[in-house]
C-alpha cells in the first residue's frame, strides 16, 4: 500500500491548545487530558503534540526530531547533518514502550546550529537554508524523516490515539508554555509515523481538523514558490501557505490569517473604503492562497498561537480564557475538563482569526 | 446546362397538409430556397442552397416544415470520403482556397468529454448554494508579487488596473463586420446586465455601443482597424490580438461588399474596401517588438488598462504564453483549434493549431514553473458548450473563459457553418439591413443573459459539491478533474489523474 506522501488521505481529527501569554509554564498532563477527551474523533491511526519552551537550555539551537526507518537511513542523514550543521548533542527521544504504541521507528533528537560557512556559500538566510536542509532530507533520504525542527520546541508524534503517544513519549515530563495537540482519523490506514500531525517547518507547527477543498490549488499556488508538497495533507499546505505569507511576504500572522480566511465578496462590498480596498487587494492577489472547505487550524509559534476556522463554520473549535491561559479544542467538553470555569467561552468565528500574542516574547524582543 | 458535381446536402421536408402557403419561409430565407410557383401562390422549395439553418422551420406558423440530410450514397471509401471528393469538385470549380465559418468541425478528442468531475461525501461537506454565499465573482489583471501592509486592515501596495467580473464567463472577441451590430449589441447590454465583459473583436467601436465601452475589450489587431487614442481610453480592457484558434498564423479579410459606411466608419477604412488584416502584425517581428507595443498601450491609456495579448493555441503555446506574461501582458488569452470564427481557410481551421485542453494545462504548468501564475490572468478560449466545460477550464487553471458560439446559439445561430457568406439568416454574421434587422437587441440580450445566469447557476451547484464556495479554490485544482480513457501522456500534459485512482 502507498504511503503517506504517495497518496493523498482525507482525515478527520480532533486538535486542541493552550497558551499561557505570559510565558508560565502547562505540565504536558494537562493538554493530554484535554485532548484525550476528544477520543472519538479519532481513529488510533495519528497522534501527536507541539510544546513550546520545553528545551531552555538549548534555547539557540534548532532541535531536530527524526524518525528513522533503519540504521542505514540514520547514517545517512546523520553524515548530511553533520555537514550542513554544527550538532551540539545527539540522542534518542526518550520514550517509554506502552502495548498500544507499535512498531515504531527509532526517534532521535538532535542539537544543532546551522553551518554559517554552507550557509553564507549558498546565499540563504537561515531560515531557509533550514527549511531547504529539511526537505532535501525528507525529499530524499528514504527512511530518515526531520518531523521537528523548531527552537526551543518539538513535536512528539505517533500512529495510535493521541493519549497514547502522550504517554509513549512520557510528555508529562515535559512543561511548556504552549501546547497543541492532534488525534488523527484519517479514511485509510497509511500506517507511517510521519503522517501523523502536528505538522512543523522551523517553530512554525500545524494541528488542523478537516479535509480542504482547495487543496490542489493551494498546493498549486505554494509550489510556485520552491515548496514540495511531499507530505500531500491539507496540514502541510497550510503550513507552507503560513510560512511564505508570514516569511518570505513579510505579512503580520493575523494578515497572514486573512488571506486563508478572507471574506466573503458581498461582506467586503459593505466594508469602508480602507478595509475593501484591503480585501480587494488581498483576494486579488492570494486568490491561490485562499483555503476553501471545511477546517480548523491551531498555528502554533515562539510568538504565540492563532487559530482559524473555515469562512463557512463547517468545522467546530472552541476557545475560551483564564487568566494568563487560553484554551482552544474541537469540542467545548474538551477545555472545560481542564479549565472547568473559564473567564470567556466563544465559539471561533470564521471571520474572525484569535490570535494570542506571547507577551512575555514581545518583552524580551523589546 | 452546367454539371455540378455535388449532391445537395439537405432536403426541405413541406407537409403540404399543414402548410398553409403563407409564404413566411419564401420571406425568410435569403438562400432563396423557398419560393413561390410561377405566378402562383403555391410554395415550392428548391434544396440546392439549403444550409440547414432552421429559419424556415422555426418560423413557419404551422410546423409544416423539416430539414432533413439528403442521403446520396458514394461508393464506400475509408480514404476517399465524400467531403473530401466535394471540396476537390468545389475547388475544380473555382479554384479558390475553401473557406468555412465557425469552429473546426472535425471529429478530433475533445477533453472536456473525457474528464469527470469530483464531489464531496462524507469527508467533508458539499455546500448547498441556495444556502450559502457562492462566489464567482473573479478579477482580471497584472497581480504585484506580493502584498505590503501598514497593518491589519490597511494595505500599502497600490494595485495595477483591476477588472471585476461578477462571472467568469466573458464574452469573446467578434468584430462589427464579422457579426452585425444588433448581434454586438445584444452581447453589450448582456455584458453590462450580466457584470461582464464582451469584446469588439479587430473590427473599432461603433458610436451606438458607447453606452456599454465600461463592460468592453477592445482589439488591437494586425489590421489596426479603428485604433485610436479614445477607443483605447474607452474600454476596460485593451487586447492585442496576434492569433485566432480557428486560424492561427492567418490574417482575415473582410470583402469591400460587406464594408457599408457604417462599417466603415467604424474602421476607419474608405467604404467599399476590402479590410484586410496581415497575417503577422507588422511591427511585432518577436517577442520584444510585443513588448513595445504593450507598452505603447499601457502608454497610450495612462497605466490604467490591463493589456491583453490573445494568441492562438498551438504547439509552443506554454513557451509563449510565458513569454507574453514576460513581456508586460497583464492577461493571456488562448484560443484553442475549435474557436469558431466568421471566416477560415478550412484546411487551416481543420487541420493547424491544438486543443484548449491541453494548451490551457501546459500554460497554466508552465508558469507556474516559472512561479509568475499567480501574477497574470489566464482566459481560456476555443469552445465552451455548458457550464461543466467552463468548471472544467477553471479547474485545469484557467481565471475566466471566452465564449462566442454559445451566446450566438443562444440569439438563434444554428451552427450551419456558413458565416463566411453573409447570408445569415438569423442577423448574426450579416451586414444586410433586411436581415440584421431581424436580430433585435432589446430581446436578444435577455436571451444571452439567460443562457449566462443559468450556466452560473450551474457552476455554483458544481462547486456546491464539491465542497468549494468560491471560484478562487476551483481555479488550478486539478484534483478535482479525473480523467476517463485517457493514455497516461495525456494524463500528464492535463496533470489529471484517471478515475479511479
Amino acid at each position: 500500500m502507498l504511503k503517506e506522501g504517495q497518496v493523498r488521505i482525507p482525515a478527520g481529527c480532533a486538535i486542541a491548545a493552550i497558551i499561557d501569554r505570559k510565558g508560565g509554564l502547562i505540565n504536558g498532563s494537562e493538554i493530554i487530558k484535554s485532548i484525550a477527551l476528544m477520543h472519538d474523533r479519532s481513529n488510533g491511526l495519528g497522534g501527536g503534540f507541539a510544546a513550546y519552551g520545553i528545551y531552555p537550555e538549548h534555547k539557540d539551537a534548532y532541535a531536530f526530531h527524526i524518525f528513522y526507518d533503519n540504521a542505514e537511513a540514520q547514517k545517512k542523514c546523520e553524515e548530511f547533518l553533520f555537514k550542513h550543521f554544527n550538532v551540539d548533542e545527539a540522542e534518542r527521544i526518550p520514550t517509554k514502550k506502552i502495548p498500544a504504541i507499535k512498531n515504531g521507528p527509532d526517534i532521535w533528537r538532535y542539537f544543532a546550529r546551522v553551518n554559517r560557512v554552507r550557509m553564507r556559500n549558498a546565499r540563504l538566510d537561515e531560515g531557509e537554508y533550514v527549511v531547504q536542509c529539511v526537505t532535501r532530507v525528507n525529499d530524499a533520504y528514504e527512511g530518515a524523516y526531520i518531523f521537528s525542527s523548531g527552537k526551543n520546541m518539538g513535536c512528539f508524534k505517533a500512529v495510535g490515539y493521541p493519549e497514547d503517544v502522550g504517554a509513549f513519549y512520557m510528555l508529562d515530563k515535559y512543561d511548556a508554555y504552549l501546547w497543541t495537540a492532534h488525534g488523527r482519523f484519517p479514511t485509510n490506514t497509511p500506517g507511517w509515523w510521519g503522517g501523523a500531525h502536528p505538522f512543523n517547518v522551523l517553530d512554525w507547527s500545524i494541528v488542523h481538523n478537516g479535509e480542504i477543498s482547495s487543496y490542489d490549488a493551494n498546493r498549486r499556488y505554494i509550489e510556485q514558490f520552491g515548496y514540495k508538497c511531499t507530505m500531500q495533507t491539507d496540514t502541510e499546505v497550510i503550513t507552507y501557505l503560513f510560512d511564505h505569507l508570514m516569511r518570505h511576504h513579510g505579512l503580520p500572522a493575523n494578515v497572514a490569517a486573512d488571506v486563508l480566511t478572507a471574506p466573503e465578496w458581498d461582506e467586503i462590498d459593505r466594508m469602508s473604503p480602507e478595509k475593501r480596498e484591503y480585501f480587494t487587494a488581498l483576494r486579488s492577489i492570494y486568490s491561490g492562497a485562499l483555503v476553501n472547505g471545511p477546517f480548523s487550524v491551531i498555528l502554533g509559534s515562539g510568538k504565540g498561537l492563532l487559530a482559524i476556522n473555515d469562512r463557512l463554520k463547517l468545522r467546530s473549535l472552541t476557545a475560551a480564557t483564564k487568566g494568563d491561559r487560553a484554551y482552544f479544542a474541537s469540542e467545548e467538553s474538551a477545555i472545560r475538563i481542564v479549565c472547568p470555569n473559564p473567564d470567556k467561552v466563544w465559539s471561533v468565528s470564521g471571520a474572525d482569526p484569535v490570535f494570542v500574542p506571547l507577551e512575555i516574547h514581545q518583552k524580551e524582543e523589546s | 446546362m452546367a454539371v455540378n458535381y455535388i449532391p445537395r446536402r439537405f432536403n426541405i421536408v413541406r407537409d403540404k397538409e399543414r402548410c398553409i402557403e403563407c409564404g413566411c419561409c419564401v420571406r425568410q430565407c435569403s438562400n432563396e430556397c423557398h419560393y413561390f410557383e410561377a405566378g402562383g401562390t403555391t410554395v415550392l422549395a428548391d434544396s440546392t442552397n439549403c444550409v440547414a439553418c432552421h429559419r424556415c422551420v422555426d418560423l413557419c406558423p404551422t410546423s409544416a416544415l423539416r430539414i432533413e440530410k439528403h442521403v446520396c450514397d458514394y461508393r464506400e471509401n475509408a480514404n476517399w470520403t465524400p467531403q473530401y471528393q466535394q471540396e476537390i469538385c468545389r475547388q475544380a470549380a473555382s479554384g479558390g482556397t475553401l473557406l468555412s465559418g465557425m469552429g473546426n468541425p472535425k471529429p478530433y478528442p475533445i477533453y472536456w468529454d473525457k474528464i469527470l468531475l469530483n464531489a464531496s461525501q462524507v469527508t467533508n461537506p458539499s455546500i448547498d448554494p441556495l444556502r450559502e454565499p457562492m462566489e464567482i465573482r473573479t478579477i482580471l489583471g497584472r497581480k504585484p508579487e506580493k502584498l505590503t501592509v501598514e497593518r491589519k486592515g490597511k494595505a500599502i501596495t497600490k494595485m495595477p488596473p483591476q477588472v471585476v467580473v461578477e462571472t467568469p464567463i466573458l464574452f469573446s472577441a467578434m468584430s462589427f463586420g464579422s457579426i452585425s451590430l444588433n448581434a454586438q449589441k445584444s452581447l453589450a447590454m448582456a455584458a453590462q446586465n450580466l457584470g461582464t465583459l464582451f469584446n469588439t473583436g479587430e473590427g473599432g467601436l461603433h458610436p451606438d455601443l458607447e453606452p456599454y465601452t465600461d463592460r468592453a475589450i477592445v482589439q488591437v489587431a494586425s489590421g489596426r482597424f479603428g485604433v485610436h487614442k479614445d477607443y483605447l481610453n474607452s474600454a476596460r480592457i485593451v487586447e492585442i490580438k496576434i492569433g485566432q484558434g480557428a486560424k492561427p498564423g492567418i490574417g482575415g479579410h473582410l470583402p469591400g461588399e460587406k464594408v457599408n459606411v457604417e462599417v466603415s466608419n467604424a474602421r476607419m477604412i474608405p467604404e467599399g474596401s476590402d479590410a484586410i488584416s496581415p497575417a503577422p502584425h507588422h511591427d511585432i517581428y518577436s517577442i520584444e517588438d510585443l513588448r513595445q507595443l504593450i507598452w505603447s498601450i499601457k502608454q497610450a491609456t495612462g497605466n490604467q488598462k490591463p493589456v491583453s495579448v490573445k494568441i492562438a493555441a498551438v504547439h509552443n503555446v506554454a513557451a509563449i504564453v510565458s513569454g507574453c506574461a514576460r513581456a508586460g501582458a497583464d492577461i493571456i488569452a488562448i484560443d484553442g483549434f475549435r474557436g469558431g470564427t466568421g471566416a477560415a481557410p478550412t484546411r487551416i481551421r481543420d487541420n493547424v493549431g491544438i486543443p484548449i485542453e491541453l494548451a490551457l494545462a501546459a500554460a497554466d504548468s508552465r508558469l507556474r514553473e516559472e512561479g509568475i501564475r499567480s501574477q497574470i490572468s489566464l482566459i481560456a478560449a476555443g469552445s465552451f458548450r455548458c457550464s461543466a466545460d467552463i468548471v472544467k477550464a477553471i479547474a485545469l487553471g484557467a481565471d475566466a473563459c471566452y465564449c462566442a458560439s454559445a451566446p450566438l446559439i443562444a440569439m438563434g445561430c444554428h451552427m450551419c457553418q456558413t458565416c463566411n457568406t453573409g447570408k445569415c439568416n438569423w442577423g448574426i454574421a450579416t451586414q444586410r439591413p433586411e436581415l440584421t434587422k431581424r436580430l433585435n437587441p432589446d430581446i436578444m440580450h435577455e436571451r444571452v443573459e439567460n443562457l449566462i445566469t443559468a450556466w452560473n447557476h450551474e457552476i455554483k451547484e458544481i462547486m456546491g459539491g464539491m465542497g468549494i464556495n468560491s471560484v478562487d479554490s476551483l481555479r488550478g485544482n486539478r484534483l478535482m478533474l479525473r480523467g476517463i480513457g485517457l493514455s497516461d501522456r495525456e494524463l500528464a500534459i492535463l496533470g489529471i489523474k484517471h478515475a479511479g485512482e
